[in-house]
């Protein structure tokens, strides 16, 4: 046996004397390099226009280096301070070096800004002080701060400019949940006029479900029929279906205006045929309303496709069974046909759900003023107010309900469970 | 079989069309025999598959009545039938486990869930699955699944159970074990049974009754040695095992049996009138390959006639012999490996014989 062991060649080893595994080992990663250089060009683009805005969108929302890099040595000096009488004279004196300086710089503005977030008023003191600290050439500065401007007298202006020196804040993420932090520094509650976020958070979620909800209504019926067509049929509707894709969400959305609006189609023909006095006209644009049935419009084919594509694959065979075992027509469409829906209906579900949560343009549209949903208000302080702290924290918070929802569907479904096409 | 009172089963002057055009079921009248196994053995889209979906009660008869236990059922929705029934591609529910599967019937009819337990457990053991009533359907192999499908249908204790093409998916080994599963089933629960085919080994092996389908009608229906044996018509012989066609002319008859002048030369021979039509009319003779002798000793056959051997196959216990007989090239002769069997030559010219019994005058193909 030894013998013929040594003879043979090892029946690893291929005939130039490379083991085996060695071979199959470069043959593997030479596939490997090609997988990876086809995904490479798609890997690049998501890496610039998703990933790295992303990581850039959750640093802004606790970035916060604008009162730490302008004014460094009052907020070193303010360090030492105990909150509570007025700072010494040298914070006073440092702040007016560093106060001209920032007028000098323009930064004058943005410090007020930033400031202002935290206490109303901040920015015009800091605007009007940065006009007047010019002419301010000697001591004592305490008296001549207050003189410009008697808000510098106020322990609670200080306390707050201390608050708000560290480079990383959580000041953004509270106000995003209308909380913020008291100049004693607890976590306290926003004053009721400012408390909006929660509210339209929840309002996002409720009115997601709610699209959600009809989007299901709507889609499953239709779903149904187009998989039972034939297939020429079901082509045909599928266009139907597809036809939102293809218009422009303006056109779409300047349409259901002229439906729905009062003085919209609709209504006028509702006043016709006299179902509705000429002065109880429905209002159904340019409110919640209005909202959800555009964006239900707009977001049924994400439920249609992925249920249609379901429904496709379930034999007409296994409620014959249920039929033919005993089971009315009700029993065999609720305990054999739609559990088998499912899958269909979480994929739809969860498309349309995150897809709706996000949803910035048809409200903006349509939604009036309660139809606003709290992607609109991210747009607003991107876009007006200029508060990217909170655009982004609020954004974040959004990310993460996202994510906790997808993990919530993936513990109770599956994700592999779910089929979209 | 016609004394209405023992039959579960009566299709009435039964029709039945999809588009309004063509008939796919044409005129049937069939009786199905309380605990009889009947099968429906036919081409593909010969109608079988519909028959049964109107049994069912998933397609209504276009025409005609059907009766179950002696009353019409046309307007009797599905689940009222009480009828089992296992699909070609067993259509277990796949979000329900075997037991869940097993236990739907008997659920649906409201009974109680440890008396539905224990049956459960005995359709489970009936079909030797004892240990997999907490398996998905997914988990099992084709043959487990085949076994919970007929499980399924047998739970509810069903007076008849349809099939239809139970064992198509399955490998020939399996599809045999499973085939003297079924019939062992069916004898021991006294149930009847409509199971369609189209692998007539499996109709003969397990059939009390055949009905062989064409275009929508019945061409015969017999026990099946009477199929195989005595075919009716052209259609059923050749559909049946192996046969082999001569085609000539009827010019004369006597009693049981008539001459028939053969086209392609090959003479005068005589047959036993079945399906023929009158002296002058065209006539196909239907002969079974092992019914064939080659170079019959004097006397020893009524009937011979000359052939050439054409081809030899050995197969062990017999030797498939084709030889040209009158102008038909794939003339068949099974030629049993038997002591001092005849030894051929390819080539060679043979005489063939066979008795006029074993000779069928039947119907000839239309044109
Ligand atoms: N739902 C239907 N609509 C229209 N035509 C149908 C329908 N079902 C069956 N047919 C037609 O009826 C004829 C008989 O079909 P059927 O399914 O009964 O055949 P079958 O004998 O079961 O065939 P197979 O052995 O292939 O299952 C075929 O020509 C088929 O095309
Ligand atoms: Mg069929």
């Amino acid at each position: 046996m030894a013998n013929v062991a040594d003879t043979m060649p090892d029946p690893m080893t291929g005939e130039d004397g490379i083991p085996l595994k060695t071979k199959l080992r470069i043959a593997e990663r030479r596939n490997r390099i090609k997988a990876a250089l086809l995904v490479l060009p798609l890997f690049a683009f998501i890496l610039v226009t998703f990933l790295v805005p992303i990581g850039q969108m959750l640093y802004r929302s606790v970035e916060n280096n604008i009162i730490a890099d302008n004014l460094p040595r009052t907020i070193e000096l303010l360090s030492e301070w105990d909150g509570n009488n007025l700072p010494p004279e040298p914070v006073f004196e440092t702040m007016v070096a560093e106060l001209k300086i920032a007028r000098e710089t323009k930064e004058i503005g943005k410090i007020g800004k930033r400031l202002n977030y935290e206490m109303s008023g901040m920015l015009s003191l800091f605007k009007k002080s940065g006009r007047k600290v010019r002419k301010l050439e000697t001591g004592p500065y305490k008296e001549a701060l207050i003189k410009i401007d008697k808000d510098w007298g106020d322990p609670e202006v200080w306390a707050t400019i201390k608050q708000v020196s560290d480079r990383i804040t959580g000041s953004y993420y509270l106000a995003a949940v209308d909380l913020k932090r008291s100049p004693q520094g607890e976590i306290v509650a926003q004053p009721d006029y400012k408390q909006i976020y929660v509210s339209l958070f929840i309002k996002t979620l409720w009115i997601s479900l709610l699209v959600t909800m009809t989007c299901i209504l709507l889609g499953f019926p239709v779903s149904f029929l187009l998989s039972n067509l034939p297939m020429r049929t079901s082509n045909l509707l599928m266009i139907l279906v597809l036809l939102p894709f293809w218009t422009s969400l303006l056109v779409r959305t300047t349409s259901w205006i002229a439906l729905l609006q009062s003085e919209g189609m609709i209504n006028d023909l509702l006043v016709t045929i006299g179902f509705i006095g000429d002065d109880e006209r429905l209002k159904m644009m340019f409110n919640q309303t209005g909202t959800i049935i555009a964006m239900t419009h707009i977001l049924l084919p994400f439920m249609i496709l992925p249920l249609y594509s379901v429904m496709k694959t379930i034999s007409p065979s296994y409620v014959r069974a249920a039929r033919s075992l005993g089971a009315n027509p009700f029993t065999a469409f609720w305990r054999i046909y739609f559990p088998q829906t499912l899958p269909g209906i979480g994929a739809g579900s969860i498309l349309v759900f995150i897809l709706s949560i996000g949803y910035y343009i048809t409200p903006a549209l349509v939604g009036g003023q309660d139809g606003q949903l709290i992607s609109n208000l991210i747009a607003y302080h991107m876009q007006s107010s200029l508060n990217w702290g909170l655009a982004a924290a609020l954004g974040s918070i959004l990310l993460a309900g996202v994510l906790v929802l997808y993990m919530i569907y993936n513990k109770i479904v599956g994700i592999d469970n779910m089929k979209l096409g | 079989m016609s004394d209405s009172a023992d039959n579960i089963v009566v299709f009435d002057h039964v029709q039945k069309s999809y588009d309004g055009e063509n008939l796919v079921v044409k005129d049937l009248n069939l009786q199905v025999a309380r605990g009889e196994f009947l099968t429906m053995l036919g081409p593909s889209g010969s109608g079988k598959t519909t028959v049964l979906m109107m049994l069912a009660g998933f397609e209504t008869p276009t025409h005609g009545q059907i009766l179950l236990e002696g009353t019409p059922i046309n307007n009797v929705p599905p689940h009222k039938r009480g009828i089992g029934m296992v699909f070609q591609n067993y259509a277990l529910f796949p979000h329900m486990t075997v037991g869940e599967n097993l236990a739907f019937p008997l659920e649906v009819r409201g009974m109680n869930k440890a008396d539905a337990e224990a049956k459960v457990k005995r359709a489970l053991e009936m079909v030797r699955l004892p240990e997999f009533g907490n398996r998905r359907p997914a988990q099992l192999s084709g043959g487990q699944q085949q076994r919970v499908a007929v499980a399924r249908a047998l739970v509810f204790e069903p007076e008849l159970v349809l099939m239809d093409e139970p064992l198509g998916a399955l490998d020939k080994n399996l599809r045999e074990e499973m085939q003297y599963e079924i019939k062992h089933i069916h004898e021991s629960l006294g149930v009847s049974m409509v199971y369609v085919t189209h692998d007539q080994s499996e109709a003969l092996t397990m059939s009390n009754r055949i009905a062989v389908f064409e275009d929508g009608v019945i061409q015969q229906l017999a026990a099946p040695d009477d199929l195989y044996e005595r075919p009716d018509n052209a259609f059923v012989a050749g559909f049946i095992g192996e046969n082999n066609r001569l085609f000539g002319k009827v010019i004369g008859e006597d009693g049981a049996s008539c001459q028939v002048e053969l086209e392609g030369g090959g003479g005068v021979v005589n047959a036993k009138k079945v399906n023929n039509g009158g002296v002058g009319s065209r006539t196909t003779l239907s002969l079974r390959p092992e019914r064939v002798t080659i170079n019959p000793t004097e006397g020893q056959s009524a009937n011979s006639c000359k052939a050439r051997v054409e081809e030899l196959i050995y197969l062990g216990d017999h030797i498939r012999t084709r030889v040209t007989v009158s102008g038909n090239e794939d003339f068949i002769i099974k030629v049993p490996n038997a002591h001092g069997h005849p030894v051929l030559q390819k080539g060679t010219e043979v005489k063939v014989g066979w008795e006029t019994e074993d000779c069928r005058a039947l119907d000839a193909p239309a044109g």
